[in-house]
């Protein structure tokens, strides 16, 4: 998985530049590429600077910069993994997470991503048999809320009072004791 | 441990190839997979052989326990030869990626083909189900009771708020791919398949061709599945798949409709054409057998051609590849000498029929 030369975000759409016989590939997420697309004239050079560093896309060379310039260097960028030590940004580059930990140790970047890639970012699918009461209960409400929403998206008013009784109807159980953060 | 007999294989097929269950004329196969890691050890494209075969080790036992009765058994994949890789990606019961990673690796192997558990690919396990025709239900009952019964066994890694862990993020959560393998050869030849690409595209569906990520869309067939993994439940996941799959059905079949209304004697002068090739050339290229056989099973479908069975095409599709042919011939055998032998193959199968009667 790419990401975009941008943002931080996955790269979904890859244009190829060609400029006076050179060849050029721009990895882009949606919203950039709209800007980009939007940005670059007909038959113009197109430029790949995000904020200042203005770059002549005819130059193999400033083309790596302006990568390496894209890749803005975030302050967790730097902060390794606990579990098995790799950094966000080698997770970047080769687009593969070290071990479960990683899940933990860079949770706020990955955040972002996960929006980016899920549009969501909680689970609420099948857990293991150990999963409290609570967790499952807390999951069910999310996914039921996520449901009503689709539903009045959609205008049916019909299935969408039927899961807001679902959620009244659980969120009138009382929580199990064991642990009240729900 | 089991020793995979590719012998057997090589003359047998899959159950998913039968081409029996619902919606078979467009839909080949359903297919669930779920990705699940240890929750102790580095994932696999992170780590060293060391670790890996600690990994090989933990879950060699409990992956050949829960495979139904009637299985293939537990194979160890690392020690086979490229050629036997190969095969077995053609097969589908492993991964390209899987025949290519590094170390310690293996798979469990379900009755009739239609389960793989691959121990060591992206995942500690990536888990799949196979099915003919349209079956996402059966399939997912199926894994589910795989994934309990490993449950029992070990604990994978997974926190309350992203789901199981896995080693690309775009798999966390439900860990779960569910994916409908359609011809699509109408659609094709009239290029309303962009329009699919384009709906499907809208509703965060990945389109790929046969042998999944990066592979090209030979023989007009189309993988379709879910690109969100986290943030829905599998049976949303899988419901979702359910309402937007049949619209699909229905445009490739109106559109095969359309083109025998518009000018039969056109399609059935084509997809005669295709099987008096087949039945008669001496060598051909994988290539073009994908699209001839294409052509022919669309001819069958529409009952243009008679005396041929669809399963026999579907198997045809997987026969000829290059790893099956060298396993057929019992040696391994240069481009040139593939292209008889695939030529050679393809005639066998299919012995001349009587042509369909021309009537209107």
């Amino acid at each position: 998985m790419k990401k975009c030369m941008k943002c931080t975000k996955p790269a979904t759409l890859h244009i190829t530049e060609i400029q006076l016989g050179q060849a050029q590939v721009v990895h882009l997420c949606e919203t950039c590429a709209q800007k980009y697309l939007s940005s670059v004239e007909v038959g113009g050079i197109p430029s790949l600077e995000l904020d200042d560093d203005e770059v002549s896309a005819t130059d193999a060379d400033d083309e790596g910069a302006a990568i390496e310039a894209a890749e803005v260097e975030e302050e967790s960028s730097t902060a390794a993994c606990t579990g098995c030590g790799i950094t966000f940004k080698q997770f970047r580059s080769v687009g593969r997470l070290g071990c479960p930990q990683c899940y933990t140790s860079f949770h706020d970047d990955l955040l972002s991503l996960l929006e980016s890639i899920h549009q969501d970012t909680q689970h609420v699918g099948k857990c293991p048999p150990k999963t409290s009461a609570n967790t499952l209960r807390h999951h069910e409400l999310m996914r039921l809320r996520s449901e009503l929403k689709s539903f009045v998206e959609r205008e049916n008013y019909e299935e969408a009072a039927r899961i807001r009784d679902q959620i009244q109807t659980i969120e009138s159980q009382t929580p199990v004791a064991e642990d009240a953060a729900g | 441990m089991t020793v995979l007999d590719f012998e057997a294989l090589t003359n047998s097929s899959g159950e998913w190839l039968k081409g029996v269950g619902p919606e078979s004329d467009v839909v080949v196969s359903s297919r669930i997979r779920l990705a699940r890691n240890l929750d102790r050890f580095p994932f696999p494209p992170q780590t060293t052989d060391a670790i890996r075969g600690e990994v090989e080790a933990v879950l060699r036992g409990p992956v050949a326990e829960v495979l139904p009765p009637g299985s293939m058994g537990y194979v160890r994949i690392d020690p086979l030869e490229t050629l036997d890789r190969q095969f077995l990606v053609e097969r589908q019961l492993i991964s390209r990626e899987h025949s290519e990673a590094k170390g310690p690796r293996g798979a469990g192997i379900g009755p009739q083909e239609s389960m793989s558990l691959m121990v060591n690919e992206e995942d500690h396990l990536r888990m799949q189900v196979l099915r003919s025709g349209m079956a996402l239900d059966e399939c997912w009952q199926e894994i589910n009771r795989v994934d309990d019964a490993l449950q029992q066994q070990v604990n994978f890694a997974f926190n309350e708020e992203f789901g199981y862990l896995t080693s690309c993020p775009t798999n966390v959560g439900t860990g779960m791919r569910v994916s409908v393998m359609l011809h699509l050869p109408a659609l094709v030849m009239t290029k309303e398949i962009q329009k699919v690409f384009q709906s499907m595209h809208k509703m965060s569906l990945a389109v790929r061709g046969l042998y999944g990520e990066g592979s090209q869309a030979m023989g007009d067939f189309y993988q379709i599945s879910n690109q969100m993994t986290l943030g829905k439940s599998e049976q949303q996941i899988i419901k979702s798949m359910q309402q937007v799959i049949p619209d699909v059905l229905e445009y490739e079949r109106r559109t095969r409709r359309e083109m025998v209304k518009e000018n039969r004697p056109k399609l059935h002068d084509k997809v005669s054409r295709a099987l008096g090739i087949l039945q008669s050339a001496r060598t051909i290229t994988s290539e073009e057998t994908m699209h001839l056989l294409s052509s022919l099973r669309l001819g069958i479908n529409l009952g243009l051609i008679d005396g041929i069975e669809i399963p026999t095409i579907n198997e045809l599709f997987i026969h000829t590849q290059p790893a099956h042919l060298q396993k057929l011939s019992g040696s391994p055998m240069e481009s040139s000498d593939r292209n008889a032998a695939r030529a050679s193959h393809i005639r066998s199968r299919l012995a001349p029929v009587e042509p369909a009667s021309e009537g209107e």
